[in-house]
């Protein structure tokens, strides 16, 4: 049996102390600062033990010890199960482990947790540049491995060793991670720290809310079209629909699925593509007006905002079909509709007598309302900011008549508050408008500055028909983007700015690498696989025929590394093989040569058996006798002995 | 309960793997076929961690978690190709198994040849449950392990089943082969412990050759034994010297003091090994001493001599009398 109870040494309590540092470091951003000054500590101790040779502190105190990291990690999280309470314990326990390093199984158990740890930086981020630090955590703890095993070679040697083992595990890596078929977590209940608020729309509008989302230039999702990408004013990526109004903020109202399909008929042309979400920790997906599919474990909600089964917790992707000139909701319910006309009672005076003006003029034709709130609008001279001033209690009037500067938060408000003084049924809707084609990978990437909020009037006969307040002052946000729309001079996110073309170009490029990052290794789900194998040529991929595929492949470089790894097995002396190749022939005439026989000895005998041709095995043999034993072998006696032989038929 | 099961597996095992009782020709030669391989416990615990990293990698969808299981999955097959390799192709041959007297501990020699251009390290090599001994061998060269093994008898005792091991280069894996090479060690019958005094007989002329030498040829000097006779001692140089050390008159011819060792004078109560010790006894006395003996066993004389060549053949004597000649 191994050998598990030799004593550490100290080379191997180095390694050791390099490993765990190798693990912990990446983490200190994520554990509490008590807990990384803790363990810092342990570390530093554990250096000195090393350093001085001193004794390995008392088994009590580290049961102590391990009793006050845990109590420290429940009080810190209020729990010790799930990500960061787990991570933070296995911090705890890495340290102390360090601390009673007495055989050579302490040393295993080491490199253990410190592999768990690269795993557990994985749960917070899986950047490229996360992947590369991890590449250097395991090479190091590897190394460390092989020292617990023998530890004389060098630092650089075993570095060296491990490295060459680990790419030797590459190829096993590549394939298990095309063809180990996946499983779409989770498997079991997340624990409640895996949901962390990411930035995005919210479920409420007020005024400033989305003109902060436009301060931040995080991708929201990345699109890719199958066809040409069509014209920025077409895209409007619909999101949370608000029609509760409260007098200051816009609400959604339905968080429910209602339609498992869409309930409406499409019609007009098809757009087809592919997005992939980045987490949002909602229910919210976005889909391009009007979606005319629903991607899989999704649904609607009354009010058309697409809605997924699971928290979109991890990147997600799905495939769309759009229809743009859809009119959905021609029969909408009553009770919908009313909801969509509710005022809070009171306030904004002017806007209500605006729309009640409006609806004397027009009575009950929803479309020419429509028409002239469009055109008194675009008659108010709206000026379409990121620095609105404030607002006091009537923010539509003030919005509408008195400031007139606004975000488009402000126009979908201030519209839709008109429309419904008028007695025309409108909601606000919110979601993300544009976005720019990465020219490297010809994504669209749609980050969070194009959020965007717009409105939806319902009109007899036509169903929920968008309009975009915003266009209607600022119509370059809409065909531009917000750059275009925005007075020079006002902050705008680094990539939102279209000077400094360089600086951008750049970013492309490592949006791009990211993109293909995300899409190929983050996003390689079972979804993925599947599709990526069939692309392969790999019929109906399944678990069986991808296991097959792996089993076979897997065999494949088996062999190939076996053939590697035990490659020149034993090198036959070539004076050696032709020697056994004369005595071969030799031995068919009846005089066989002897292990223990000398060339000269064997000559004689072979001589006297086979006198015919005893000059030539007297020749040969001292030519073999010459390059076995002469102080300094002539090389050419080798190439002699060769034709020799080729030429000796007894 | 659980160790004795392990126990008879292994021992079972064994049988099914070293199948001949005779020992192999040499050089042994670890074939592919005769190494075998299986994970150590720290490499069940190993795969275990692999396990668990797995179902989290699962559970949180986290690509890089699959990434860097599967990495360590290949690392784990890699490693068995290492160790393997570690072991593999080893060639061994049995090396000098200096005698013993039973009761020692009798060192055999065992050479592990490396044919291959690169080091093997960290390999174990036992007999039985004994300790390992670890070596290396390096490139294209040879090693020779020495291993301890209680030798209880006189007689041939060959070497049992011997296991060489490794778990380099990470300690996951253990592979592990057994040969049964013909390496025997003598072992001489153990001195008895108390012995009378030696056998010195009235006529230790009997039967040598004594004709043209005197027992007086005077042939040197060395320093005097409290054996040597009182009759030896050199008086004259000793008064020459004051405080010098006492010098025995050496004289040269075989019956200078010669001594026969005879099996069948000594008591009848003695049992044939209590016999062999004794004699081993005084033949290592006689030798230490410097006499000439001779030995004289039911099937075996050996004439009076004295020196190491004398002594090893008396002693191989003892040790195989009644025990074949192996």
């Amino acid at each position: 049996m191994a050998r598990t109870n030799r004593p550490v040494s100290r080379r191997q309590a180095w390694w050791l102390l390099a490993g765990a540092l190798a693990a912990f470091l990446p983490l200190t951003q994520q554990i509490p600062l008590w807990l990384a000054l803790a363990a810092g500590a342990a570390f530093a101790w554990r250096a000195a033990l090393t350093w001085r040779q001193w004794h390995l502190p008392p088994k009590w105190l580290l049961v102590l010890l391990v009793i006050a990291g845990t109590a420290g990690v429940f009080m810190q999280y209020r729990s010790i199960i799930g990500r960061t309470p787990g991570i933070a314990l296995l911090v705890v326990f890495l340290a102390l482990k360090l601390l009673e390093l007495r055989a050579a199984r302490d040393a295993i158990v080491t490199a253990l947790l410190c592999y768990f740890l690269v795993l557990g930086q994985f749960l917070f981020t899986q950047t490229i540049p996360t992947a590369l630090l991890s590449c250097i955590t395991v090479l190091i703890t590897t190394a460390t491995m092989l020292a617990a095993s023998d530890d004389r070679p060098a630092p650089l040697l075993q570095l060296r060793r491990a490295a060459l083992m680990l790419a030797q595990a590459m190829p096993f890596m590549l394939l298990l991670f095309v063809l180990f078929p996946r499983v779409q977590g989770p498997l079991w209940g997340l624990p409640q720290d895996r949901y962390t608020a990411t930035s995005g729309i919210s479920e409420t509008m007020s005024p400033g809310s989305i003109a902060q989302l436009s301060q931040s230039d995080a991708i929201a999702f990345r699109v890719e079209f199958k066809g040409k990408v069509p014209p920025q004013s077409q895209l409007y990526w619909r999101g949370p629909v608000m029609p509760a109004f409260d007098g200051r903020t816009w609400s959604i109202r339905q968080t429910l699925a209602a339609y498992p399909e869409v309930p409406y008929p499409v019609s007009g042309p098809a757009i087809e593509y592919e997005l992939t979400l980045e987490p949002n920790g909602k229910f919210w997906l976005f889909a391009l007006e009007m979606p005319g599919n629903l991607p899989p474990d999704s649904a609607l909600t009354s009010d058309y905002q697409p809605l997924s089964r699971q928290i979109v917790r991890n990147r997600m992707r799905y495939t769309q079909r759009a229809f743009p000139e859809t009119n959905a909701g021609i029969n909408e319910s009553r009770a919908m509709l009313r909801d969509a006309l509710i005022l809070p009672s009171g306030g904004n005076p002017r806007a209500r007598a605006l729309g009640a003006e409006w609806r004397n003029r027009h009575g009950e034709d929803g479309a020419a309302i429509l028409a002239t709130a469009q055109d008194f609008f675009n008659r108010q001279l709206l000026i379409y900011t990121l620095n609105p001033p404030l607002l006091g209690p009537d923010l539509i009037d003030e919005f509408l008549f008195d400031t007139k500067r606004g975000f488009c938060e402000h126009f979908a408000a201030a519209f839709v508050y008109a429309l419904r003084a008028a007695g025309v049924p409108a909601r606000v809707v919110a979601g993300y408008q544009g976005g720019e084609v990465n020219p490297v990978d010809g994504y669209l990437e749609v980050r969070q500055y194009d959020a965007h909020a717009w409105t939806e009037a319902w009109i007899a006969g036509r169903g929920w028909v968008r309009i975009d307040p915003t266009a209607i002052s600022a119509p370059s946000r809409i065909t531009t983007n917000l750059a275009a729309a925005v007075p020079s001079g006002e902050a705008l996110p680094f990539l939102a700015r279209t000077d400094l073309t360089w600086i951008r170009d750049l970013r492309y490029r490592l949006d791009a690498v990211t993109n293909g990052w995300n899409q190929w290794v983050l996003g390689y789900n079972p979804q993925k696989q599947r599709d990526f194998l069939a692309g392969l040529g790999l019929g109906e991929p399944d678990w069986r025929s991808m296991t097959a595929a792996l089993a076979v492949l897997c065999g494949v470089v088996l062999l190939g590394l076996t053939a590697w790894v035990l490659r020149n097995r034993r090198r036959v002396d070539p004076a050696y093989a032709a020697w056994r190749r004369f005595t071969g022939r030799v031995a068919a005439r009846g005089v066989v040569w002897q292990h223990w026989e000398g060339p000269q000895a064997f000559a004689e005998r072979a001589a006297a058996g086979i006198p015919a041709h005893a000059a030539a095995i007297r020749e040969i043999a001292g030519l073999y006798a010459r390059l076995r034993y002469a102080p300094l072998p002539d090389e050419a006696d080798l190439e002699r002995l060769r034709g020799r032989i080729a030429g000796f038929r007894p | 309960m659980f160790a004795t099961l392990r126990h008879r597996l292994h021992e079972s095992f064994v049988r099914w793997a070293v199948p001949v009782r005779a020992p192999e020709a040499s050089p042994i030669i670890l074939t592919q076929r005769r190494v075998y391989v299986l994970p150590t416990l720290a490499g069940l615990s190993y795969g275990t961690a692999l396990i668990v990293i797995l179902l989290g990698a699962m559970n949180y969808n986290l690509s890089l978690g699959h990434a860097l299981v599967f990495l360590l999955a290949g690392l784990g097959v890699v490693t068995i190709l290492h160790t393997f390799r570690n072991m593999a192709l080893i060639a061994i041959s049995p090396g000098r198994c200096d005698p013993v007297f039973a009761g020692g501990v009798a060192q055999f020699a065992l050479v592990l040849e490396n044919q291959r251009a690169d080091a093997r390290t960290s390999l174990r090599v036992f007999i039985g449950d004994g300790d390992p001994v670890e070596i290396d061998i390096g490139a294209q060269a040879s090693t020779i392990a020495l291993l301890p093994l209680h030798a209880p008898r006189r007689g041939w005792m060959r070497v049992p089943r011997i296991t060489i091991e490794t778990t380099w280069p990470l300690g996951l894996v253990r592979a592990w082969s057994y040969v049964v090479p013909d390496l025997n060690c003598l072992v001489y019958p153990a001195p008895a412990a108390k012995a009378p005094p030696m056998p010195w007989s009235g006529d230790t002329s009997r039967g040598s050759s004594r004709e043209g030498r005197g027992a007086d040829d005077f042939s040197g000097m060395r320093d005097h034994q409290p054996a040597d006779s009182p009759r030896h001692v050199a008086w004259k140089a000793v008064a020459r010297q004051h405080d010098g050390p006492l010098l025995t008159k050496l004289f040269s011819g075989a019956a200078a003091q010669q001594v026969w060792l005879e099996w069948n004078e000594l008591p009848e109560a003695m049992d044939t090994e209590q016999r062999l010790s004794l004699l081993a006894r005084w033949m290592l006395d006689a030798d230490a001493a410097g006499h000439a003996w001779g030995l004289r066993i039911p099937g075996l004389r050996l004439a009076p001599d004295n020196g190491a060549t004398q002594l090893t053949t008396g002693l191989r004597a003892l040790a195989l009398y009644q025990h074949g000649t192996h």
